[in-house]
C-alpha cells in the first residue's frame, strides 16, 4: 500500500470519529442545559474543553454563550475540529484513497458528506438541533457499518482502525481531563446533586449511560465511572479497550516485517504499563498524572506510526 | 443551414423511423413521461452519490459540478460500428507509425508530404524523445478519436486526442446506470459489452512492460491529484484495474527505477498510465516549476527503466495544425487511402487560406492550433458582429495560431425534456487502446450532447451533456 494511502485511510477514520464525538460532545452540553436549573452558560465552555476547541473559540469570541458554542463546535469553518470541518476533511481524505475504499464506504461517506453539509448549511435553530445531531449520528453509523460490513480485513482496514482508536482514546482522555477532579474518591460528598450533573455529562459524553447501568448497575460512583472508563475491557470507548485494539492492529501491520516497528512496541508498553491493573492502582498513581501520561503516549505512538508507515516520505 | 437538412439518427431527415431505434421507439410510446422524469432525476442522485463530478477551472472556489447525463440512448446499428472502427484502426496504426517516424528517421517530411517547419517550430514537438522508441513500439497506448455525424453514412474525425484523452469512465458510468435503471431496455435489444474496457486496459498496458520489468509488470496511475477537473475518472480507472493511484509526491527514482512510496518502502513501477501532461511531468527536464511531476523520470524512461503511457511527445499527432495533414499521413503509412473522412480545414498560416477565412468568418468555426475543451474558438453562425470582429483581429495578428473549417450539419440524437424527446446535435468519442497484441477498440465510446436547442458546442466545460451510446448487435 502508498504511505500516502495509509495516512489517507487513518486520518479518513480520525476525523470520522472526531466528528462523531464533536457532535456528541454537542449532545451531552444541550442536554444537560436543559435539565438543569438556572441560566448560566458555564457548562459550554467545559463542553468545549473536552473537545478541545475552547481556545480557538476564545479567539474568535469574548464570551462563552450556547449559541455560539453550538454554532463553533458544529458548522464554523474556523474551527478545524467542528462537525462541517471534520466531515469535509475525512471525505477529502476518503477521495484521496478512493482506490482503497469499497463502494459501499465511499458512497457511505459521500453521502454523509453531502447530507451534514446541507443540514449545517445554515445556522442549526435549537428546535432543530436534536434532528440534525441524529443525522450526524445516523450517517456517521452508516459509514462505519459499511466498512465494518464491506472492508477485506487487510492493512486498509488496519489503519482505519487504527486511526478510529487513536482519536477515541484520545478523545476519551480529553473527557477525563476535563473532568478528573469529579472522579478523584475524596472530591465531593457522595450522592450530591452536583456530582450527579458531571456524572451524567461524563456518561453521555461517551454515549455511555446504559452500558454503564448494565455493567455496574444504577448506583452512579466515581470510582465505577473511573474504573468503566480507563480500563473496563468491555467498554468500546474505554482507555483499555482502545489502546488493545490499536495494540492488535499494530501487529497485524508488524507481522509483514522482520522486526516490529517501533510503533508496535510502544502500543506495547502502552497497555502492558498502564492498561493491565485496577483503578486503586490508577489513583496510587494520580489521576490527573495518568491521564497525562497516556494522552502523552497516544500523541507520541500517534507519531510513531506516521513515521513507520512512510506516510510523508 | 436549417434543420431540415440535418440527419436525425432517429428520425433521419425524412422522419421514418431508423432500424437502431426500432425497439427503442416501441418501448418509448409506452413509457409515461412522468416515470421517465423520476428515472431523470434518480440517475442524478446516482451520479452525485458516487461523485462523478468534475471540477471547473477558473473559479474561486474549487467547485465540484455534475455533468448533466441524459437517459435517452444514443444507438448504432452493429454493421454502421464495424465501418467505423475499420476507419479508427487505420488511423490510429498511422498515428503510431507516424510519431515514430517523426521521432526517429522523419521519411514523411523528407518525402515531401508534410512540411519541415510544421514539425520543427511545433511546441508539441519534444526533442527528448528523437531516437527513441518507446517499450513495444507504441506511442499512443490510449487514443480517443473525436467523430461528428452529419448522414447515415457520412462520418468525419474531429479531432484525435492521442494525449491523455478523457471520459471513458463517464462511458463506463453512463452504461452502469442505464442497466439500473432500465434493464427491460436492454433485454429488448442486443447492446454490446463495454464493461471489459479496465480489464482490457490493464491487460494493454501490461503488453507494453519495459525492458527492466522482471516478473508480472506493476501498474499505476498517476494523478495531478484531487483538485483536478477528472480526478473522479484517475480514480475510477485505478479502482477498475486494481492499481494503485500515484501523485508525483508518492514517486522518485530508486536505483535507476521509478519507485513508490509504500508502507514497506520503496517499489518499482513498470508502466505509468499518466494522466498529466507533458511539460509537468519531469521538472529536469521539462517545466522545472513542475511539483506534479518526478524528478527524473525521463532519463529512467530512456534507459528502459519505465513506460510512460502515453508516450511524451504524442502531441505532435494530435495537433490541429497537423490534423489538416492526416489524409496524407494515413496513405503515407498504410499505402491506403484514409477510411474516414477529415473535415475540410484551413490553415490560416497559409496566405490564401487565411484571406478567404477573414472572407468568410460568419460561416466558419476557427480553432485555437492548441486548444482544446472548447476555449478559444469562434463559432461564425451563432456569434455576434462584435465577437466576430474581435475574433478576426486576434486571427489576424496571429494567423499561424488558427485552423478554420466549415460549420458541419452535426446529426442531432433525442434527449429527454420536458415535453418529451427533441433533437439535440451531438459528438462521439470512441476509446481505442493500442498493445503489440493490437487495437481494441470499446463499442460505443462517449456521446457528448450540447443540451441547448440548436448548440453545436458539445464540451462538458460549455454545458454539453453526455449519453450512453449503444452498438447493437445485428
Amino acid at each position: 500500500m502508498l504511505g500516502k494511502t495509509a495516512n489517507g485511510l487513518y486520518w479518513m477514520s480520525r476525523y470520522l470519529e472526531r466528528a462523531e464525538n464533536t457532535s456528541r460532545l454537542v449532545e451531552t452540553g444541550q442536554r444537560i442545559g436543559l435539565t438543569r436549573l438556572g441560566q448560566d452558560d458555564d457548562e459550554w465552555a467545559s463542553v468545549m474543553r473536552s473537545a478541545s476547541v475552547l481556545a480557538g473559540y476564545e479567539e474568535h469570541h469574548d464570551e462563552v454563550t450556547k449559541d455560539a458554542a453550538i454554532n463553533w463546535m458544529l458548522r464554523e469553518k474556523a474551527n478545524p475540529a467542528s462537525v462541517l470541518s471534520t466531515i469535509s476533511e475525512a471525505r477529502q481524505n476518503a477521495r484521496m484513497v478512493r482506490t482503497a475504499l469499497t463502494h459501499e464506504v465511499w458512497e457511505a461517506i459521500n453521502g454523509c458528506y453531502m447530507a451534514v453539509k446541507d443540514a449545517l448549511a445554515r445556522k442549526v435553530s435549537e428546535r432543530d438541533l436534536p434532528a440534525v445531531l441524529g443525522l450526524i449520528r445516523q450517517r456517521t453509523a452508516l459509514v462505519r457499518g459499511a466498512t465494518h460490513g464491506t472492508m477485506l480485513r487487510n492493512d486498509i482496514y488496519d489503519f482505519t482502525r487504527l486511526g478510529t482508536f487513536l482519536e477515541r482514546a484520545d478523545a476519551t482522555a480529553r473527557i477525563l481531563d476535563v473532568k478528573y477532579y469529579v472522579l478523584l474518591p475524596s472530591a465531593f460528598a457522595v450522592g450530591s446533586s452536583i456530582d450527579n450533573v458531571h456524572w451524567e455529562t461524563i456518561l453521555r459524553s461517551v454515549s455511555a449511560r446504559g452500558g454503564f447501568r448494565m455493567a455496574y448497575g444504577s448506583q452512579v460512583n466515581a470510582r465505577d465511572i473511573a474504573q468503566f472508563l480507563i480500563l473496563d475491557k468491555r467498554m468500546p470507548r474505554s482507555l483499555n479497550f482502545c489502546a488493545t485494539k490499536i495494540h492488535n492492529n499494530l501487529s497485524y501491520l508488524g507481522a509483514d516485517y522482520d522486526t516490529p516497528p517501533q510503533s508496535s512496541l510502544m502500543a506495547k508498553a502502552l497497555v502492558d504499563r498502564f492498561m493491565n491493573h485496577d483503578i486503586e492502582a490508577v489513583f496510587d498513581y494520580g489521576l490527573h498524572e495518568y491521564i497525562q501520561t497516556v494522552l502523552s503516549m497516544l500523541s507520541k505512538l500517534g507519531q510513531q506510526i506516521e513515521k513507520d508507515y512512510r506516510f510523508y516520505e | 443551414m436549417s434543420e431540415k437538412n440535418i440527419f436525425d439518427e432517429m428520425w433521419g431527415t425524412d422522419e421514418v423511423l431508423r432500424g437502431p431505434y426500432s425497439e427503442f421507439q416501441s418501448w418509448f410510446q409506452d413509457e409515461d413521461l412522468k416515470r421517465l422524469r423520476a428515472k431523470q432525476r434518480e440517475a442524478e442522485e446516482v451520479f452525485r452519490l458516487a461523485g462523478i463530478t468534475f471540477n471547473v477551472y477558473g473559479r474561486a472556489e474549487a467547485e465540484e459540478r455534475l455533468i448533466p447525463f441524459d437517459i435517452i440512448p444514443r444507438i448504432i446499428a452493429g454493421r454502421e460500428w464495424q465501418r467505423l472502427c475499420k476507419g479508427i484502426e487505420q488511423r490510429v496504426r498511422a498515428i503510431n507509425a507516424f510519431l515514430h517516424d517523426i521521432y526517429n528517421r522523419q521519411e514523411i517530411i523528407k518525402a515531401g508530404r508534410v512540411p519541415q517547419e510544421m514539425i520543427a517550430k511545433n511546441e508539441a514537438f519534444l526533442p527528448q524523445m528523437i531516437g527513441m522508441t518507446p517499450p513495444g513500439g507504441v506511442y499512443t497506448h490510449i487514443v480517443g478519436i473525436d467523430l461528428v455525424r452529419t448522414g447515415p453514412d457520412q462520418f468525419y474525425v474531429l479531432e484525435d486526442n492521442a494525449r491523455t484523452p478523457s471520459g471513458v469512465s463517464y462511458m463506463l458510468e453512463n452504461r452502469e446506470t442505464m442497466l439500473q435503471m432500465f434493464p427491460e431496455l436492454f433485454s429488448r435489444n442486443r447492446v454490446q459489452p463495454v464493461q471489459n474496457y479496465p480489464v482490457n486496459l490493464r491487460r494493454s498496458l501490461a503488453a507494453c512492460a519495459p525492458p527492466a520489468c522482471d516478473g508480472p509488470p506493476t501498474v499505476a496511475v498517476l494523478t495531478p491529484g484531487i483538485y483536478n477537473s477528472a480526478y473522479y475518472e484517475h480514480a475510477f480507472l485505478a479502482d477498475q484495474m486494481g492499481v494503485e493511484l500515484v501523485e508525483g509526491h508518492d514517486l522518485r527514482v530508486v536505483n535507476g527505477r521509478v519507485a513508490m512510496r509504500t508502507t514497506h518502502g520503496y517499489k518499482p513501477i513498470d508502466v505509468l498510465y499518466r494522466r498529466i501532461d507533458d511539460d509537468f511531468l519531469d521538472p529536469l527536464n521539462f517545466n522545472p516549476e513542475s511539483a506534479l511531476g518526478v524528478p527524473g523520470i525521463m532519463d529512467v524512461y530512456r534507459a528502459g527503466g519505465i513506460t510512460i503511457a502515453n508516450a511524451p511527445g504524442t502531441g505532435i499527432a494530435d495537433d490541429k495544425a497537423i490534423y489538416s495533414y492526416m489524409p496524407d499521413i494515413v496513405e503515407f503509412y498504410t499505402g491506403e487511402k484514409a477510411i474516414l473522412e477529415n473535415v475540410p480545414t484551413w490553415r490560416c498560416s497559409e496566405p490564401d487560406s487565411l484571406a478567404y477565412v477573414l472572407d468568410n468568418l460568419s460561416e466558419l468555426v476557427v480553432k485555437e492550433v492548441h486548444g482544446s475543451g472548447g476555449y478559444g474558438m469562434l463559432i461564425g453562425p451563432t456569434s455576434s458582429k462584435k465577437e466576430i470582429e474581435e475574433f478576426r483581429k486576434k486571427l489576424t495578428a496571429r494567423p499561424g495560431n488558427y485552423i478554420a473549417q466549415p460549420t458541419l450539419a452535426l446529426s442531432t440524437v433525442p434527449i429527454f425534456t420536458k415535453s418529451g424527446l427533441a433533437p439535440r446535435h451531438v459528438d462521439l468519442r470512441p476509446f481505442v487502446l493500442c498493445s503489440p497484441e493490437g487495437i481494441d477498440i470499446t463499442p460505443g465510446g462517449l456521446t457528448r450532447v450540447a443540451l441547448e436547442k440548436g448548440s453545436l458546442v458539445v464540451n462538458s466545460s460549455q454545458g454539453g451533456g453526455t449519453k450512453d451510446t449503444w452498438v447493437l448487435e445485428d
